[in-house]
């Protein structure tokens, strides 16, 4: 099955954007140590912005930046999100507030809690009512997610902007899942060849594991790679920011490899 | 072996894509205005290319409060006896009716084998997961699919908005005094049960399926918009066949939270009720096999026909005053099955029962099909089962089609005058060859699915 990416956005810590990151994934420059960055999100209206949760923002700012640069109309856009674990920030304040006697929660703070919670707010950011589907497969979203996107993309005949991102959830939750460091990112992908396109995607799904899937070169990258589900995105980002013709396989639950071969445009 | 793009799409389908193109020029050209009057739209409307090619719904099966498998719950629904009671689950005091599901409690997760494996699966949500995967000799089909298949050739697409977080409730509340820490046992069985995939690992672990899986979490929405997603995937050649459905249990966070919004009935809820005053809540878990007809077709077999999905880009918990998105849900679903509003015999409606949501998708129901279509909401049996509201949905409307027979509303004494779609009040046994079945989500998500017989 063949796609087209016409848009990237990324959100990690020394990955602060894709004209920034591109480099340092291609390898030609070395990553820096760098703070996990902050996101502005500005597609948000500031009170929205206020109200949202981190996770929402990481979200939200890959999501603006992929729509940017494939210059395309947020209307006529579906969605697909996709996050291991969601807004554990929220789930964090809510549980400790249900093992309170008095087990008083604020609405706001229950809404904000659902897993579609960044796919709610891109709706509200830009008054997109195109189809929006927020999934979970553990460290398999970001594959699940692109399979669903260009599913969609080809059946649906319309442009998919595809969003991964997690980030570490806090204290008492991370021991259960330590996802070590916050990563987002977004493709803007389409069905159709056109001017905007940056890379050609072919897809497949392969029960052939024999071949290893593939791993960062550089060890930070790579542990950045391993340690969060929308990471594992990584090696796909890295095939396209080298520009040349590769085979990437990120690895589909235990059983299956999804194969995608990376052509520049 | 390599599996993607479908290669063996004969010349045959082309020719029917081709045809299912100049159908959907035809399809949908009128609106109801308030008054009920019939207006033309224009036709620039781009919801999806194509009509979809049915698929088969081969086996499947619910439990709610109303009981256990599709004779229990045909039961309930005829005799008109609502699952909904005073609300007894632990120790929550909020005054309210629930739709628990008996016995949830006393279902072992792993036993036999398999255990070890199995058993760090255990929670509400995989038990009560376990519980309808084994009514109407569901786990029976699933395992002849994964032998017919392939176990690589069969998916798992799930719904769910909460997964297991009750076990992650109770875990704070055993946190230790001084470091804070989880309790030891809860950080190894996170995984496995409230972590959002969890339920789709249990039932992909417990079926020996190998497919593509994944949990979709829309909030109310969610196990509507899996049938979408497994139909997508069935034509995109990722699978063959895909286990779909959705599961949800009680937990403290949806109770404290509707109570929160003040969105919660103080007795069992009254759909469309004009002195209706909020939800009630439920669990359930629903589940279909869907494969393609050409493999299991048989004259008089449940179909997916058509889906829709859309969202309102408005507010996190509120609907579109104007129903804009259900509106474009629906006709979305309408275009995919190449029908007509005319051609839907009923419509079960979300019908949370709240002031908002009845009224909003009474005014786009009413705007798609007009006043005379039959439609009811069946929350006051079952209760709001949240992210498997609309796997339930979808089973109701395949007993409506097998059946021959239209829920009404129960617990609801006098229809909201200010509401324009037919709404019943009484059941009705009809002959029935099309439902259409909504789900609307916070976040603004909507899912309108299409069900009718081949």
């Amino acid at each position: 099955m063949t796609l087209y990416v016409n848009g990237i956005g990324i959100l990690g810590a020394g990955l602060a954007g894709w004209a920034g990151s591109r480099a340092v994934l291609a390898g030609e420059s070395p990553p820096c140590e760098a703070a996990p960055p902050e996101p502005n999100a500005s597609v948000l209206p500031p009170n929205e912005r206020r109200r949202s949760s981190e996770t929402v923002r990481w979200a939200l700012h890959v999501a603006q930046e992929a729509m940017k640069q494939a210059e395309v109309d947020a209307h006529e856009v579906a969605s697909v999100f996709a996050s291991s674990d969601g807004e554990t920030g929220v789930l964090d304040r809510l549980c400790t507030a249900l093992a309170t006697p008095q087990r008083t929660i604020s609405p706001t703070l229950f809404h904000h809690s659902v897993h579609n919670a960044a796919s709610g707010y891109w709706g509200i950011a830009t008054g997109s009512q195109q189809s929006s589907t927020v999934l979970a497969c553990y460290d398999s979203s970001f594959c699940a997610a692109l399979l669903e996107a260009a599913a969609y993309t080809h059946i649906e005949e319309r442009p998919v902007l595809l969003v991964a991102y997690d980030l570490p959830p806090p204290p008492p939750l991370y021991a259960a899942r330590p996802l070590r460091g916050g990563f987002a990112a977004a493709l803007l992908l389409t069905r159709n060849s056109g001017p905007h396109n940056l890379t050609q995607l072919d897809i497949a799904l392969s029960n052939d594991l024999s071949d290893e899937a593939t791993s960062m070169d550089d060890s930070r990258l790579e542990a950045l790679r391993s340690g969060n589900q929308a990471a594992r995105s990584l090696p796909l980002l890295a095939a396209i920011a080298r520009q040349c013709d590769t085979l990437v396989r990120l690895e589909y639950l235990e059983d299956q490899h999804l194969v995608i071969r990376v052509m520049p445009c | 072996m390599t599996q993607g793009l479908v290669d063996e799409q004969t010349a045959e389908d082309e020719s029917h894509l081709a045809g299912d193109r100049r159908l959907n020029q035809a399809v949908n050209d009128v609106s109801y205005d308030p008054q009920g009057r019939r207006h033309a739209v224009p036709q620039n409307r781009h919801v999806g290319a194509r009509r979809m090619a049915p698929l088969i719904l081969s086996r499947y099966t619910i439990v709610s409060a109303l009981g256990k498998g599709l004779d229990e719950t045909y039961r309930a629904l005829r005799s008109r006896r609502s699952g909904l009671r005073p609300c007894d689950f632990e120790d929550v005091g909020i005054a309210t009716h629930i739709g628990r599901v008996d016995d949830v409690e006393n279902v072992l997760v792993g036993g036999g084998s398999a255990s070890t494996e199995l058993e760090q699966f255990d929670c509400r949500n995989n038990r009560l997961a376990l519980l309808g995967l084994r009514q109407d000799g569901f786990i029976q089909a699933a395992i002849k699919a994964r032998e017919r298949y392939g176990a690589h050739r069969v998916a798992v697409i799930l719904g769910s908005s909460t997964s297991g977080i009750l076990e992650t409730e109770h875990a704070y509340c055993r946190r230790d005094p001084a470091t804070g820490a989880l309790p030891s046992s809860y950080l190894t069985s996170h995984r496995y049960t409230h972590n959002m995939f969890s339920s789709a690992h249990f039932v992909r672990t417990y079926l020996g399926l190998r497919g593509p899986a994944m949990v979709i979490s829309t909030a109310c929405s969610s196990s509507a918009k899996a049938f979408a997603t497994a139909a997508r995937f069935i034509e995109a050649g990722f699978c063959d066949a895909a286990v779909v459905g959705g599961v949800d249990s009680l937990c403290l966070t949806i109770l404290y939270g509707f109570a929160s919004l003040e969105l919660m009935s103080s007795g069992p809820c009254r759909p469309c009720d004009e002195n209706r005053d909020g939800l009630t809540l439920g669990e359930s878990a629903g589940f279909a096999l869907l494969e393609k007809s050409k493999h299991v077709g048989q004259r008089g077999a449940v179909a997916l026909l058509g889906y829709g999905e859309s969202c309102d880009g408005y507010h996190m918990s509120h609907p579109h005053p104007k129903g804009t998105g259900a509106i474009r849900a629906m006709q979305a679903a309408l275009l995919r099955s190449g029908l007509t509003s005319g051609d839907i015999d009923y419509i079960h409606l979300h019908g949370t029962a709240t002031r908002a949501n009845d009224s909003i998708e009474d005014t786009a129901v009413h705007s798609v099909f007009g006043p005379s279509t039959p439609c009811s909401s069946t929350k006051g049996w079952t209760g709001h089962t949240l992210g498997a509201a609309g796997v339930t949905g979808a089973v109701i409307a395949a007993m409506c089609l097998t059946r021959s027979f239209i829920p009404g509303t129960v617990n609801t004494t006098r229809i909201d005058p200010s509401l324009r779609s037919r709404v019943l009040l009484e059941n009705r046994e009809q002959p029935v060859r099309r439902v259409l079945s909504n789900s609307f989500g916070f976040g603004g998500n909507n899912c309108s699915l299409i069900f009718g017989t081949v």
